[in-house]
């Protein structure tokens, strides 16, 4: 390993980002893809691949991918829920891996959510 | 950079490794792959979590989901379910005492959400193995700080400002101590960590090590550059601690390879070096002068203090000497200001550095609580607190007796006082101390004279014997304490055992004789009536004191309920129950070995204990 410079730091510290704000649960969006029984029957393993894609594509270290279970609608699964820092959870339906490029190229990474696939804005509340 | 979405943190503190975490994450690995997961997951070693008591632990990132006590058979089900299937197990979640509801998020659970971290800020968070971890939570940017834009005497005045006392037990002002340090007369200078902790239930400084070993490099380094003219550090670890002298040794090496330990650190011209020296696991050697010795090759004992460390030190050198914690606090200090630090706590450090306390302290909760392990708290947080809100309360809603903090040679802390608000002043005010930041919690089920004869028992066996009132008295005053719960002792030895303990705390050679009759103080103080039973009606309240307690059996309970079970008999190890099935049993007094297994088993309660 060659000797540390001041600003190498800082560089270290950009290449661990995106780990370290998985475990920190830190980040500028989150996306959690709904893998119930139906969610994986309906083909979310694929989709939580392709947000994977896509992150590593676009090296978007601030974005976490998480799963949760059913959502409760498995006839439109695979779903995924988007939800940026200090915005309302945006939820998408019938997932493609298409529809994924463009709402993580939209709604991620530009900050515009992309009505037509989505179902809602908002989450039901729980009493 | 791989990316991954799922960050599965593995404990391997020693707790946790000890209840085979290192098997979990084989057994997770496996599962992983099995399920072509591999490669979207990262599993991670981290230091010490703190919740020993729900070890092994496993909390997954980024939701937080925290798993307590698993099992690798477990193992396949979790990975399975949560890993792929993203459903938190629900079973295997943790459930505060006396609920029913389990709370799966780690930041939620009362044990964690109520800490303030400074000196455990790391845990659970990196791993120990990796530099690289380290700098990604602003690792080594004190560092930076300090060599760009700090002169040695201004880092010296942050650490003086902040506030900072000594977290190894005596509390002496950190700043204050660098600055004698640096005053002291010499060209060649040392600094020395102490991370020879002895007290038997607590393991702060062993979890800081494992868990974070950089800060402590880090922190060791600042202060070689305020004090100045030192650039050789050691780090005095017992051998009783095999993981922590290894993630210390990686941790050095990879300092070494980036250059942060060695010549030249960061090109600004300072030359700071560490080594890692073996400890024998005395007890005394954590006593400044005595670890001095045993650095030096000598005998590990202690000698009188008329001459400082900070100006005689190791081979004579001013030698500047801090606890592991202590120097964990300096990064954060240096990068976050003397004034934030100094806002948490009590008193006032602005004039007089023995003016309050500052900061936070780790404190190691043992004995009765719900949730034992490690926690660090504010300064000034009540011990009712510490033991109620983080620790649940007492285990088996059994009744709250005495909390001693501070080690085996702090004193006993009654219910009267558990508002009391942690404090050095205040805790040396009842007759007990900070210490290092043991806490063992004992409830209505311990007897205290049995507990002093315990924790007098540790510090008679560790006296180094070098003076007498401490070699002599304390082997005194455990014989007393023997005669006493054996039914033999008088009143006249609880007088004596008073004299006795002020004897040995005002002409001991160091703190270890000096403060070693705590627990016979307060103990006599607060609990006088749990002697005055032992001596005058030669019985122990706690059922605790074998000579003083005799076991029999409720005949009426064992014959109606019981049907004369019979399961006594099969546990007594001396062959003391006398009795055949369906028929009522006695216990024969000349036989019995007062165990105490009979009580244990006998599901009807019919060993009466009196």
């Amino acid at each position: 390993m060659p000797r540390l410079k001041i600003e190498d730091l800082e560089k270290i510290a950009d290449q661990q980002r995106q780990k370290m704000n998985i475990r920190e649960g830190s980040g500028k969006a989150k996306i959690t893809v709904h893998m119930g029984t139906c969610g994986i029957a309906a083909g979310a393993r694929n989709i939580l691949a392709a947000f994977m894609k896509q992150i590593e594509i676009h090296k978007a270290d601030d974005v976490i991918l998480t799963t949760s279970a059913c959502a409760g609608l498995c006839s439109r699964e695979p779903m995924a829920t988007v939800e940026l820092k200090n915005q309302a959870p945006v939820k998408y339906v019938d997932l493609t891996e298409e529809k994924v490029k463009k709402i993580f190229e939209s709604h991620i990474l530009q900050g515009k959510f992309v009505q037509e696939y989505a179902l809602s804005i908002g989450s039901e509340r729980i009493q | 950079m791989k990316q991954s979405r799922l960050q599965i943190m593995v404990c391997a503190g020693t707790g946790c490794v000890s209840n085979h975490s290192f098997d979990l994450k084989d057994a997770i690995d496996r599962e992983l792959k099995k399920h072509k997961l591999e490669n979207e997951t990262e599993v991670v070693f981290t230091g010490c979590n703190g919740f020993c008591g729900a070890g092994p632990i496993v909390v997954v990132q980024p939701d937080g989901v925290f798993y307590k006590e698993l099992k690798t058979a477990d193992i396949p089900f979790l990975v399975e379910e949560h890993f792929l299937k993203g459903r938190p197990v629900k079973k295997f979640l943790y459930t505060p005492p006396l609920e029913t509801v389990p709370i799966p998020k780690m930041m939620e659970i009362p044990f964690f959400a109520d800490q303030t971290l400074i000196a455990l800020r790391n845990r659970g968070m990196i791993d120990p193995e990796k530099i690289d971890d380290y700098i990604a939570r602003d690792g080594y940017k004190a560092l930076a700080k300090v060599l760009t834009s700090m002169t040695p005497d201004q880092v010296l005045n942050e650490i003086k400002n902040s506030g900072l006392r000594g977290r190894g037990g005596g509390g002496f002002p950190t700043g204050v101590k660098w600055e004698s340090c640096k005053k002291a007369h010499g060209t060649v200078k040392y600094v020395i960590c102490n991370a020879d902790e002895g007290d038997p239930g607590a393991f702060m400084d062993r979890s800081i090590i494992e868990g974070d070993p950089h800060a402590v490099i880090e922190g060791m380094i600042i202060g070689a550059y305020a004090i100045e003219n030192v650039h050789h550090g050691y780090i005095y670890v017992r051998m009783e601690y095999p993981l922590a002298i290894k993630r210390f040794q990686i941790a050095i090496e990879q300092a070494r390879d980036y250059g942060l330990l060695g010549k030249n650190i960061f090109d600004k011209g300072f030359d700071f070096d560490i080594e890692v020296r073996r400890g024998a696991g005395a007890f005394v050697c954590g006593e400044s002068t005595a670890l001095m010795a045993s650095l030096e090759g000598k005998a590990g004992e202690p000698r009188a203090k008329y001459i400082h460390t900070v100006e005689k030190g190791l081979w004579d050198c001013p030698t500047c000497l801090n606890n592991v914690e202590t120097w964990a606090n300096v990064p954060q200090i240096i990068l976050k200001g003397a004034k934030w630090f100094s806002s948490i706590g009590t008193g006032d450090v602005s004039s007089d550095p023995w003016g309050g306390s500052k900061g936070t302290k780790v404190f190691s909760l043992a004995g009765k609580v719900n949730n034992t392990g490690l926690v660090e708290v504010p300064m000034g947080i009540t011990l009712r607190e510490i033991i109620y809100k983080i620790g649940g309360g007492i285990r088996n809603g059994k009744k709250f007796k005495a909390v001693q903090t501070g080690g085996p040679s702090g004193g006993f802390i009654p219910e009267s006082m558990l508002d009391l608000p942690v404090d050095y002043e205040e805790l040396t005010k009842v007759g007990s101390m900070m210490g290092s930041g043991g806490m063992v919690v004992t409830d209505e089920e311990n007897c205290m004279v049995d507990m002093a004869k315990y924790f007098l028992s540790f510090t008679q066996g560790e006296s180094c014997g070098k003076c007498i009132p401490c070699r002599e008295g304390t082997k005194r005053m455990l014989d007393i304490l023997e005669r006493i719960t054996n039914g033999q002792g008088t009143e006249e030895d609880l007088v004596l055992l008073e004299d006795l303990s002020n004897m040995i705390v005002e002409s001991s050679l160091c703190a270890l004789g000096g403060s070693a009759p705590n627990p016979v103080l307060t103990t006599l103080k607060y609990f006088r009536e749990e002697y005055e039973a032992h001596v005058r009606d030669k019985k122990c309240p706690a059922h605790v004191c074998r000579q003083l307690i005799t076991y029999t059996i409720d005949e009426k309970i064992c014959l109606e309920i019981g049907h004369g079970c019979g399961v006594c008999t099969k546990y007594c190890p001396d062959g003391a129950i006398i009795g055949e099935r369906k028929k009522v049993h006695y216990i024969d007094p000349a036989k019995c070995g007062k165990c105490g297994a009979c009580y244990d088993v006998c599901n009807f309660n019919a060993i009466k204990v009196s």
